[in-house]
Formats: structure tokens, sequence, C-alpha cells
């Protein structure tokens, strides 16, 4: 049967490029980076070769990259290494009510430890207004985190902005650019940002390794000890694999990405057209200009999240709504909610994220499919007549 | 999350959507945690059920869990009927993942608060 993947926010697809590499690591590269022998010193020229593609990418020093375990271990060590580091200075953060749990949650932590957290909210199409940001920073601030682009509804953020206001202010910027990296360009040397969190299986590379840019001079303490990895950030044995994945995949992304990213949002574009002809009660999220070129968000109403994904999977989409109904009790999504939608209309959400493989073919498949499965599922529903 | 086949197929192919018009008892139940709903109309003629349809806000295994109900309650005498139980549900489900259970009590909630309106009108 016919499959059609639409949810590249969730995960891509490893490049076969970079599944060659991987490969070959396994295979012939077992060395430990910090052993003085020959086996050690080929794994530490692999972890140096990718650590120099990751950090051309964004415009950085290698010395600036800190490898981690993926994107939440890099929000993590952001937060609480910059957090920490500062106590003596402060001991308050700013966020956005649109944050990805690996930051959200991390604050509410962090207020255990008596860290005091501003969470500012967004607009009606998810904007961080950095006027907000800047009111909400005091004498206290020590770190003010807002993402780049949104994981749900791809509303891009204005970085720049909030980032000056930082700079301007003498207060830390983290940016989780988990989904813009590969996708958008991200350029530390133009950006004021401090800290950048990045996430290798966002743009075809491998699960379990992504990266924290810090800024030189960035004070930082580390949250994981041991052998003084990571030059003391990070400690813990390299992902070589990983590592060397990482950087191969973000060249590739890179490098394809002038051509990709238009192709992704015209047909981004041409999914929302012919969503909003064929079909009636529903409302796109996020803003229609400022947004990742890859993703639609929507709420169709009447229906709920869990029973349309299941009812697309079983005519072969792969999508994600941002209500997880997994554990039994399902919480819309905190960033529907935050934008000002109904818990209802929160409930009935859709996330469709195009990526490399996607055709034409496929959008247009997706255009026949899903008004079918939305009118079933509202010729069923008890809250259509 | 997986389910079973009878369970995919009565979400796939629902039996029993609707309204009973100018029904002898309507009924609906909730599930408060998610925010789900079950609506069940019947008609009963001679102490049958004869007639019994339901409409669903919610996820596979709601919709999946009042079809079955449905299917569970249609011509079986008022007293037979109103022994539908959950188990009887989830039974005839092939079972429905744990976290998914409550749906299946939704589904005889529905079902058992329509006969008993029956019961109050006849």
């Amino acid at each position: 049967m016919r499959r059609v993947y639409l949810d590249h926010a969730g995960t891509t697809p490893l490049d076969p490029r970079v599944a060659d590499a991987l490969a070959a690591v396994y295979r012939e590269h077992h060395g430990n980076p910090s052993s003085i022998h020959a086996e050690g010193r080929d794994a530490r020229a692999l972890v140096d070769e990718g650590r120099e593609r990751v950090a051309r990418a964004v415009g950085a020093d290698p010395k600036e990259i800190v490898f981690t375990s993926g994107g939440t271990e890099a929000d993590n060590l952001a937060l609480r290494g910059t957090a920490r580091a500062l106590r003596e200075k402060g001991d308050h953060v700013v966020t956005s009510a649109v944050e990805h749990h690996a930051i959200l949650d991390t604050c509410h932590e962090l207020e255990r430890e008596g860290i005091r957290v501003t969470v500012v909210p967004v607009d009606g199409q998810g904007i961080v207004d950095p006027d907000a940001v800047r009111a909400a920073i005091t004498d206290r601030t020590v770190l003010v985190s807002v993402m780049h682009a949104n994981n749900e509804i791809g509303t891009v953020e204005p970085i720049a902005e909030i980032g000056a206001i930082c700079r301007e202010r003498g207060v830390l910027f983290h940016s989780d650019a988990v989904q813009t990296v590969g996708a958008l360009e991200v350029d530390v040397r133009a950006l004021p940002v401090d800290l950048v969190s990045l996430n290798a299986h966002k743009f075809y590379g491998p699960k379990g390794v992504g990266a924290l840019y810090v800024r030189a001079g960035t004070p930082f303490s580390p949250t994981q000890t041991g052998g003084g990895q990571e030059r003391d950030r990070r400690a813990g044995t390299e992902n070589v694999a990983g590592i060397v994945g990482m950087g191969l995949a973000l060249e590739l992304a890179t490098a394809a990405r002038a051509e990709e990213s238009p192709r992704l949002a015209a047909l981004r574009d041409r999914l929302v057209d012919g969503i909003g002809e064929r079909m009636d009660d529903v409302v796109f999220n996020g803003h229609p200009t400022r947004r990742l070129p890859n993703n639609v968000s929507l709420c169709i109403r009447g229906v709920q999240g869990e029973s349309l994904i299941v009812a697309l999977d079983l005519a072969g989409i792969a999508a994600s709504s941002g209500a997880a109904c997994t554990t039994g009790s399902l919480e819309p999504s905190h960033v529907l909610l935050a934008i000002g939608l109904s818990r209802e209309l929160a409930q009935g959400s859709l996330r469709l994220t195009l990526g490399r493989a996607t055709t034409r073919d496929d959008v247009d498949y997706v255009l026949e499919e899903l008004p079918r499965v939305v009118a079933r599922l509202r010729s069923v529903s008890a809250v259509f007549p | 999350m997986t389910y079973s086949e009878v369970a995919v197929d009565h979400f796939t192919n629902p039996r029993n959507v609707g309204v009973v018009e100018r029904a002898d008892g309507v009924g609906k139940d909730s599930n408060p945690s998610c925010g789900d709903f079950t609506r069940i109309s019947v008609r009963v003629a001679d102490d049958r059920v004869t007639e019994v349809r339901f409409k669903t806000f919610g996820c596979t295994a709601a919709i999946a869990s009042a079809s079955m109900v449905t299917t569970l309650a249609e011509g079986r005498t008022l007293a037979e009927a109103e022994r539908v139980s959950a188990a009887d549900v989830l039974a005839a489900l092939g079972g429905l993942p744990p976290e998914k259970e409550g749906c299946a009590l939704m589904a005889a909630g529905a079902l058992r608060s329509a006969l008993a309106d029956a019961r109050v009108k006849a």
C-alpha cells in the first residue's frame, strides 16, 4: 500500500549517504577519541571533522560546539549550564509559552531549585513579541530562551530582535533551533545568540546525537561530569559515529537548502490552498508567511486528533497531532492553547510536515484522502449534526 | 499504539452510526479526563431493543467501543441489553490498549443511560 510520510518534524529518514558513513565508522573505527594510540587518534580525527562540519554550517568556531545526545539534552544543558554558572549574578529566566517541553519542563525543574521563570505569551499566530521579552527582563535575569521556529505550528520567531534586546541588557540568549537548522539559515556570526540547540535526526542525520552551540566566553557549568570531554562541558565518551553522521548530514542539508526549502514551501502552499478549497470548518495555525517551509498545521472542527491520525495512517498517510492521547487523558497541546484556540478545536489538530521525499503527487494524494477521511469521521462525530 | 483487527474494523466501518428518530430513550456518557463523549439513542418495541444508534466525539477506541456496544444491544431484550458491560465490549473488541479501556466504559455507560431513559419514558 502507498505510504506518504508527512511527519518530518517528528523525525526525518536517515540520508543513505549518512547511513553509509555510520556503517563505515561502526565497522572500521572502533577507537576511543581520548586514547593515545593510533585507533584513538583515528577516532579523534573523525570527531574533529564532524565538529568542524557542524561548526561551519552555523558559522561557529569548532570549539563552540558541544555534542549531546540530542535536542532535549542540548536544551537542558543550555538552561541548567548557564543558570548554574550565573547563580551568583541572578536567578531569573525568561522564556515563551510555545517552547518545547524540553525547555518548559526544565524551567519548572529550575523553579524547584529557586530560579524564577517568566513565561512570555504569544499572539494568535504564535509570535513572541520582542517588547514583551524586553519588559520581562529584570536586573536578576540571567538567560532568555526563545525557539527559532515552533515545532507544532511552524511559526518562525523574531530571534534577531529578541537577541539584540538581550545583548543590550547584558543577558544571555538561547534559541532552540532544532526545527530550523538545515532548513533555514542559522548563522551565529549574524545572530545575537549565545547558545543554540541542534538535533541531527531533524536534518536526515541519526537519532541520539545533537549539539549545543556555546559562544566562546559564555559562563557555563557542566551538568554531566566525568572524563572532561567536550572541553569540560559534557563528559562522556563521544558518540563517534553519531558525530560523523551529524556533521555529514548537516553539510548535505546545508548544500541542498537553497533548492530544497523553496521546493518544500511551494508544496506546503499547494497543500494549504488545496485543503482550504476542499474543506470547511478548518482553521490554519501559525503565521501565514513567517513559517517553516515544510510545516502545515491546522485544526479540523468536529474530529479528535488521535482518531484522525489513525484514520490517515490506515489510508497510508503518516501525520501527527498536537493532541497526544497516549496516556488516556488527552491534554490539548500547550502551543495551541497559547495561540488562543478552544480546547475542543485544539483536540482536532493535524500537523503535516513535508520533507525531501515528498512529491507533488504525495500532496495531491493527501488532498484526495484527507477530505474523505474527515467526512467519514464527521459523520460519526457527536459534535456534528 | 496497536488496535486489534476487530477494533480497527469497527473504527473504519462503524455500525449503527446516527440518531434514532423519535427515539424511546437517549443517553450520553463522557470521559472527563479527555473530553470525549458518546450519545446513544434507542427504539424499544415489545421489551426489545429494535434499533440503537450512536455518535461519538473521540479517539479510535471510543468510536470502536460505541460501535461495538450497539451491536451487542441490538435485538436483545431490555433486561439483556442492560447487562451489557464494559468487559463485554472489551472482550468483543479483542481488547483495547490498557490506557484506552475507559473508552469501553464510556460506551457501556452511554448505552445504559439510553436504556434507563427508555424505562422512565415507557
